[in-house]
């Protein structure tokens, strides 16, 4: 037993390492951050590489410091609201209306009344009360095998409920907010117990369980495991530029004029907010205006091959090629208000 | 340890301070019940629960019973027999540790997928129809979890009969008993706290998988929670769900230990000698663990290695930083959580039944889903940083809780203490009380018994923990990414970048940094823990 008292030494200088290694470790980050002059700070949950270079960009050309800390959503969300009149934040940046709609509602944006920014974004993708701005356009579109689908079989959303589809329709998950927010959109134009009966439709004729993510909708289209889906554009774009003689194509549904609210392909937005505890609103309004404008919107939207949200600005050539449509109309903020009951209906109605 | 039962305040208030966060964050989750919403939680409760709940007790119960079964069998080979390739086999078998749960169930689904190229293949040979029955359901969860997490029944089974002590076998020998029976009723009965341990890390991890099940779209508790407070935007709702999480793995950490106590464990006689398996055993024994060994760690490797090829033009520059970031991070949270665990396992003897309860408070984290536990510890720092920020302007509490690591390593303290004192605990039950009688009547005593006696015989147990710690911590997201400060973007936050746009491929890139990293200890450990072996008995 005594010849253990020799293996006390390495073991001790072990933990002594490690705790002088914390040690050392915290306290520099400490100063570390005051030196800087102060930095205009961005909440994302928009995904660091589809944000930094625009944000690399504009910080070499205004000179303007940027800390940008990503995360997802609703951590962020709770990070920003906790944080209170304290939060570092000036700008918040999200991926779906939804959560720009809860932030708004919770007060922890604040309304801007900025001509630039109101007149590079339509009035349906932003804030009636200035709280955030849509940059981007996500539409939530119809993908078909079209080596086995007619594009001329195809209409609406609701259509894909009709029993013809039946044992060929592939969906992703109904915990993505994308599709929470189809429904949501869905119940806004014709009520709740339509939108329902059209999910019941989907779930009866679903070929397989829903999948955890659209680029397995596209695959699973693509192998022969059912004919159509529902997925975003920009999913079908980044396979597209992966494999060359991709057999599935994108379509346009809701686009005759008689169907009144209904008509249009569901579009949610990705897009930003000045946070109520901005020190900075100056340079967050500045930056705001710049990711508005025709100079950095071709860019924020090619980046992930989706559509600018400033009108004025035209898609990448690759997404121009998917041909023009006609998006819905309805405010993209319904879909965060009716984002509960969308939830709710879809498991009732069985839709995992 | 009889004679040393007498109580001290000092170590009930070391076991109060290391509870403290948990406790916090407790308190914050339980606070979730006062605020709920009627509608959401009616909803939640009423709704979804009973439809998640068949699948969360079929995966709390299959995936650890697995792991048992897998982990268990390979520890018994690797540390009591000898056969070909059994060292290499010893320390490839804990590869799994450091592969995210959720990085294996994208690979397994991307192969064995309807699209996938296994089904592709059965397709074109044998016809359109024929197929795998569907790898996207509970059994395929199951599964996967099952190699990704049996691991810490290996490792911690593994030291655990490899330090029994060969006198118990013999006696059995002795006694007429196969090989077989010794196994059944000498190796597995003194390794049980052990065993038991593994399994409880392994239940409170699919509690609390939220990464594997969303891949494989398959509804648990946990998904309810982030459904609760993503989509109905009602964190007291998916707080009220954790409450559950934390009951649940408090009522089996209880009764594991009931049951464990008024038995010995302690180790007498030398390091068993290995028992040489021949002809078909032995074969039957390396071709066993190898298959085991392609299919839960090599293959998926290598399918990583494919996907981060094919991305490889975005490892740049920046994932020096992302790697030295997780590295450091993982290492000074070994420091911590190993600092706690020993002052737990040391002192929660002397600090009374409130300093046991507090004890068993700081172990139930794990079972909490990261992105709750990180809500429930950062909204009462925030609040207490803005509190004393009102009080006394310009005070340092922000730059505290926004700009240094103090946030991050109290969450990761608080979550992985479970994974650091399991392993110390259990080893804590080979000191035999004569040997610490021994020492005394030599005159040694409190800290001095300890540092001289308890931790040199801890070793093994204290670097399994400090493994086992290090790669969770790693591995971990949601904290990582909602507590660290600016500019600490790690490995892990680089898959999340990834995976948040579903780019699932890209993300073997930082992934197969995390597996690589995660290897480099697990190569440590074993240089410096051989069972044996090389220590042939006298």
């Amino acid at each position: 037993m005594l010849r253990a008292k020799t293996w006390v030494s390495p073991t001790h200088r072990l933990l002594l390492a490690l705790l002088t290694a914390c040690m050392a470790a915290v306290l520099p980050a400490c100063g570390q951050q005051q030196a800087a002059s102060e930095p205009l700070v961005i909440y994302s949950s928009r995904n660091e590489q589809l944000i930094k270079p625009l944000l690399d960009q504009y910080a070499r050309d205004t000179g303007q410091a940027i800390e940008l800390v990503t995360g997802k959503e609703g951590p962020l969300l709770q990070r920003l609201r906790a944080e209170g009149e304290q939060s570092p934040a000036d700008l918040l940046v999200t991926v779906d209306a939804g959560n720009l709609w809860k932030a708004a509602d919770d007060g922890l944006l604040r309304p801007l009344d900025d001509a630039t920014l109101n007149n590079n974004i339509p009035p349906h993708l932003r804030d009636p009360q200035g709280r955030w701005f849509g940059l981007s356009v996500r539409a939530r579109t119809i993908a078909y095998a079209s080596d086995r689908v007619q594009a001329d079989a195809l209409s609406t959303y609701a259509a894909l409920a009709e029993p013809q589809w039946k044992g060929r329709l592939c969906l992703r998950t109904s915990k993505k907010v994308y599709n929470q927010s189809l429904v949501a959109m869905m119940i806004a134009a014709e009520g709740e117990d339509t939108a329902e009966a059209v999910v019941k439709g989907w779930v009866a004729n679903l070929a397989t369980d829903p999948f955890a993510n659209d680029t397995a909708v596209l695959k699973a289209i693509a192998a022969g495991q059912c004919d159509v889906g529902i997925v975003n554009s920009y999913y079908f774009g980044r396979l597209e530029r992966e494999q060359e003689a991709l057999p599935v194509a994108l379509f346009w549904p809701n686009q005759a004029e008689a169907l009144g609210a209904s008509r249009g392909v569901h579009v949610n937005v990705s897009g930003a907010g000045m946070t109520r505890a901005a020190d900075q609103t100056d340079g967050a309004i500045a930056l705001l205006q710049w990711l508005s404008s025709a100079e950095a919107q071709a860019e924020f939207a090619g980046e992930n091959l989706e559509f600018p949200a400033n009108p004025a600005v035209t898609p990448v050539a690759q997404v121009q090629a998917w041909g023009e449509f006609v998006p819905s109309l309805i405010n993209v903020s319904t879909a965060g208000r009716l984002q509960a009951d969308a939830v709710k209906l879809m498991e009732r109605a069985g839709y995992r | 340890m009889r004679a040393e039962t007498a109580r001290a305040p000092g170590a009930l208030l070391a076991i109060a301070l290391i509870a403290l966060p948990m406790s916090v964050a407790l308190g914050a989750v339980l606070l979730g019940w006062l605020n709920l919403d009627a509608e959401s939680a009616g909803y939640v409760w009423g709704t979804a629960l009973p439809r998640v709940l068949p699948t969360t007790l079929i995966l709390a119960v299959t995936v650890p019973a697995l792991a048992v079964v897998i982990g268990v069998a390979a520890a018994w080979l690797v540390a009591v027999h000898e056969f070909p390739g059994r060292r290499l086999l010893e320390a490839l078998l804990m590869i799994p540790l450091a592969i995210p749960a959720y990085l294996l169930a994208t690979v397994y689904i991307g192969w064995l997928d309807y699209a996938g190229p296994i089904q592709t293949l059965m397709r074109e040979t044998l016809g359109a129809t024929a197929g795998l029955p569907a790898i996207r359901s509970t059994g395929g969860v199951a599964i996967t979890l099952a190699l990704a997490l049996y691991p810490y029944v290996y490792l911690l089974a593994r030291g655990a009969f490899a330090s029994q002590g060969q006198r118990a076998l013999e006696v059995g020998q002795s006694l007429g008993m196969s090989r077989w029976q010794g196994f059944w009723r000498i190796g597995l009965p003194l390794a049980r706290p052990w065993i038991a341990g593994g399994l409880l890390l392994v239940m409170m991890e699919t509690l609390a998988d939220f990464g594997a099940v969303a891949a494989f779209n398959v509804d648990t508790l946990t998904v309810s929670i982030y459904q609760a407070w993503f989509a109905l935007f009602s964190l007291p709702t998916a707080l009220s769900l954790a409450s559950v999480l934390v009951l649940v793995a408090a009522l089996v950490a209880l009764a594991e230990r009931k049951t464990r106590q008024q038995r010995h464990y302690t180790a007498t006689g030398q390091q068993a000698r290995r028992i040489a398996l021949h002809g078909r055993a032995a074969w039957c024994a390396s071709l066993g663990l190898g298959t085991l060994v392609m299919i839960a760690a090599l293959a998926p490797i290598a399918q990583l290695l494919a996907w981060a090829m094919q991305h490889a033009a975005d490892f740049d520059t920046r994932y020096w930083a992302f790697a030295s970031h997780s590295v450091s991070l993982s290492a000074m949270a070994v420091g911590l959580l190993l600092l706690g665990a020993l002052a737990l396992a040391g002192l929660q003897h002397r600090a009374g039944p409130v300093g046991r309860m507090l004890a068993r408070t700081a172990q139930t984290g794990y079972a909490v889903p990261g992105a709750v536990l990180a809500v429930a510890l950062f909204t009462p720092l925030a609040w207490l940083s803005n509190t004393l920020n009102s009080v006394t302007p310009e005070s340092w509490a922000p730059i505290l809780l926004h700009t240094s690591l103090a946030t991050i390593l109290l969450a990761y303290f608080t979550r992985f203490m479970t994974v650091a004192s399991h392993p110390i605990e259990a080893g804590q039950l080979r000191i035999t009380p004569a040997l610490c009688d021994a020492a005394r009547s030599l005159g040694l005593r409190g800290s001095r018994l300890w540092t001289t006696v308890h931790l040199p015989l801890l070793r093994p147990a204290i670097l399994g923990a400090a493994l086992l710690v290090f790669i969770d911590v790693m591995k971990e997201l949601p904290m990582t990414l909602m507590t660290r400060p600016y500019g600490w973007d790690t490995l892990a936050v680089r898959v999340f970048e990834m995976t948040a746009e579903g780019e699932w491929e890209r993300a073997a890139v930082p992934g197969i940094g995390i597996v690589l990293l995660g290897l480099l200890p697990v190569a440590w450990l074993m240089k410096h823990s051989d069972t044996a072996g090389a220590r042939h008995a006298a």
